[in-house]
């Protein structure tokens, strides 16, 4: 009989108040029971659009039958025969405009918690069974990945199972892209990305770290290292900045040297090496997940005041409903229709202050959301220690500018073709560096896509 | 994991390493620079590259123990690993097309000063050097210096060696006294390197320098690198780290440069007693 309750299951959370000074996971995932309970919510339709919402198109009513049954392993097998890597699409989809978007269930009332749900079986299969999968039978293939993101890792893992020699080159110390150095660790604990990565390399996936592919090896070479295909999924990795005084000073950061300092480089615990900014008040410039994951970064690294200042209103802010609502249940205070004009700093050239303008929502722009419009004579100052620069991000050029043949678009993301091939033979693209800046499962829907045609290609 | 194969003390605050990285020694070009991380909770520190050895496979840094990291790399020892050791990043000196040029190095800059004297020198530039050091005991490869220059001259702070006076003394008599120099590069401390751009300026003598701000990734992406070049933002890490140190907003770099120093200051007290554990420790 299913639950026509008409509200999601709840799922657990720390309390704002304790959570806002700490890095642990604010959400604590669904028991059994409670993971059962929601489950029953399905209706199990016959044309199910969930799976349609879903760029990886999880086969998302089978596999929430079997945790209505309890089966939580057949749960996980069937996850995982369209998404490697569910503990994290579980944490960090918007699933509220994916799969969610499209459940019936939703009609009248809340659609069921799939996300939550997915998250669960992930949880718990890595708690009780957590078996490392088999090595496919070699085909004797080779293809180099270069990096180890969301798309890297999902192009990965399915040329693997398809019996390829798989590399990742990774320029950074630790494998997992973004998942590592911008998600913090309180929205996806690392050990679930690094978990992920042991699971690759038991499929004989070989992950090489400190490889900055464009400087020490080139994508050339890499054909010349006899790898047939070469994957880009090296992400959106260059920040921006506005362009306006005073950004020089000291304490003003990039969200990327932030959050890559806080999470990558663990500065938020004692023992590591690596300093951040012991900040008292802390201005967040922007209204994307990320800037929601910077303040809430900063206000667990001790700053008293934590504000974000967005030129737009919330209606028009990019992050997710749920991140805004976290944030401002951690007291994160929201300055919304305000833009930055200047950065202020005293006489060691350390900020002080941020000097802003009020907006106004004139017509829609390009966008379809409204235009902001300055208010004239409306500025005013806001004392911070500590500006982050959450703008948004492009792809990095140093692939595009060491590869004689690849070409972007004007925004200098790799331009592909409907099968995520470059305009270079063989290499073949997919993630932020070909769409700029996204979400970690359209990385994932690009990385699996991606896998698929380079077993085509290879196979032509 | 990257090993050390050859440890040597050039003097009392300043270590050579020649460090197992085959893909970087294959790649490496003077000017570009690699970064260290020591263990699991080290920083992410860059250095010039000093040399490297492509047979070999190694690559070989100079640094001055001089924070907590450079002193955590100091206590390990051949034979012991470095965590992590990535590169080569940056851009090379540019050295086509130049015919004299006149290579400044100060202190332990003069490490990374003779790799780009000796690409001048392979690229059939004419090459005079000036080095300088506080005094007689910190004096490092002048051997090596004097194999790859047309002219040395070596300068120290207290005339206990060589020449009495600061490199922008000996620079400015040079330049005074008529040599044509089509291209100077400067390398060590930042007012060493901004009172070599004040010498050349009134000759109009293009004049690089070697810049070193604090970096996280060095890829590009963190953004923490950004000087004032020209009154445009340029990140050091793959817009450099070689500028035009005409155009560059010195001021600015060194305010810059001290945005952890009293933290620094701290670990490095702090961390005193522990320094044997370098290289070993794991995330908690």
């Amino acid at each position: 009989m299913a639950n026509m309750t008409l509200t999601k299951t709840p799922m657990p959370e720390q309390d704002p108040q304790i959570r806002a000074r700490n890095f642990q996971e604010v959400a604590l995932g669904y028991t059994e029971e409670m993971a059962m309970e929601e489950a029953k919510r399905c209706l199990n339709c016959k044309h199910p659009h969930c799976v349609e919402g879903c760029p990886v198109n999880v086969r998302i009513p089978e596999f929430i039958a079997k945790v209505a049954a309890g089966d939580f392993q057949a749960a996980y097998e069937i996850i995982t025969s369209t998404n490697a890597l569910p503990a994290l699409s579980g944490r960090v989809c918007p699933q509220e405009s994916q799969c969610e978007a499209k459940c019936v269930r939703g009609v009248k009332g809340e659609p069921v918690a799939i996300g939550r749900l997915e998250r669960f079986v992930a949880d718990w299969y890595r708690q009780h069974v957590n078996a490392m999968p088999e090595k496919a039978q070699p085909n004797g293939k080779k293809v180099a990945v270069v990096g180890s993101g969301p798309a890297g890792l999902t192009c990965a893992s399915d040329l693997a199972k398809k019996g390829y020699q798989v590399s990742i080159f990774e320029a950074l110390h630790t494998a997992g892209g973004v998942l590592v150095y911008g998600i913090p660790e309180f929205r996806l604990p690392k050990a679930i990305v690094a978990n992920e990565v042991e699971k690759l390399q038991a499929q004989g996936v070989e992950v090489m770290t400190n490889m900055v592919i464009g400087r020490v090896l080139s994508i050339d070479e890499l054909f010349e290292m006899g790898y047939q295909a070469v994957f880009v999924g090296s992400g959106a990795g260059l920040p921006m900045f506005m362009n306006i005084p005073g950004e020089s000073l000291k304490g003003v950061y990039s969200a990327n040297e932030y959050l890559t300092r806080t999470n990558l480089m663990k500065a938020y615990t004692e023992e590591a090496d690596t300093p951040i900014a012991k900040s008292k008040a802390v201005a967040v410039v922007g209204g994307g997940n990320v800037a929601m994951d910077s303040a809430r970064c900063a206000m667990r690294l001790g700053a008293d005041k934590v504000y974000i200042v967005y030129r737009r209103g919330e209606a028009e802010m990019p992050a997710r409903l749920e991140e805004r609502h976290h944030a401002k249940e951690e007291g994160i205070e929201f300055k919304t229709l305000c833009n930055p004009v200047e950065i202020l700093g005293d006489e060691n050239g350390s900020v002080k202050a941020i000097r802003c303008i009020r907006m106004e929502l004139g017509e829609p722009d390009a966008s379809g959301r409204r235009r902001p419009v300055e208010i004239p004579g409306s500025e005013f100052e806001l004392p911070v220690d500590t500006v982050i620069m959450a703008l948004g991000t492009s792809p990095n050029p140093l692939i595009r500018s060491t590869t004689p043949g690849l070409e972007t678009n004007r925004k200098g993301c790799l331009i592909v073709d409907e099968k995520e091939m470059t305009t270079r033979p063989g290499v073949f693209a997919g993630g932020d560096a070909v769409t700029g800046a996204a979400t970690v499962i359209l990385a994932m829907g690009a990385g699996k896509k991606a896998a698929a045609a380079i077993d085509e290609y290879l196979n032509k | 994991m990257y090993k050390i194969v050859r440890k040597k003390e050039l003097n009392p605050s300043v270590t050579l390493m020649d460090v197992e990285a085959p893909f970087i020694a294959k790649k490496a070009k003077a000017g570009q620079f690699i970064i260290f991380r020591v263990d699991e909770l080290g920083e992410r520190v860059p250095l010039t590259i000093a040399g490297y050895d492509r047979e070999k496979g190694t690559v070989t840094i100079i640094f001055q123990k001089v924070g907590f990291s450079t002193n955590a790399l100091g206590a390990l020892n051949e034979g012991d690993y470095i965590r992590d050791f990535v590169g080569p990043l940056g851009r090379p000196t540019e050295v086509e097309g130049v015919k004299r040029v006149c290579v400044v190095g100060g202190g332990v800059g003069c490490a990374i000063a003779l790799p780009s004297a000796q690409a001048f020198k392979e690229a059939g530039a004419k090459v005079d050097v000036i080095v300088g050091f506080r005094n007689k005991d910190i004096v490092i490869l002048e051997d090596e210096f004097r194999a790859c220059a047309d002219n040395l001259y070596l300068m120290t702070d207290d005339g206990s060696y060589g020449e009495h006076g600061f490199v922008t003394v000996k620079l400015q008599e040079l330049l005074e006294r008529g040599e044509q120099y089509d291209r100077v590069l400067a390398i060590g401390p930042v007012p060493m390197m901004k009172f070599v751009c004040k010498t050349t300026e009134p000759f109009g003598v293009k004049t690089m320098v070697s810049l070193n701000p604090i970096m996280v990734d060095g890829t590009g992406m963190c953004g923490g690198c950004r000087v004032t070049v020209g009154g445009q933002t340029k990140f050091a890490c793959v817009d450099g780290p070689e500028f035009d140190g005409h155009q560059v907003d010195f001021a600015e770099l060194m305010s810059r440069n001290g945005v952890y120093r009293d933290r620094e200051a701290q670990v490095t007290k702090d961390h005193a007693c522990r320094i044997e554990t370098m290289g070993k420790r794991l995330i908690p």
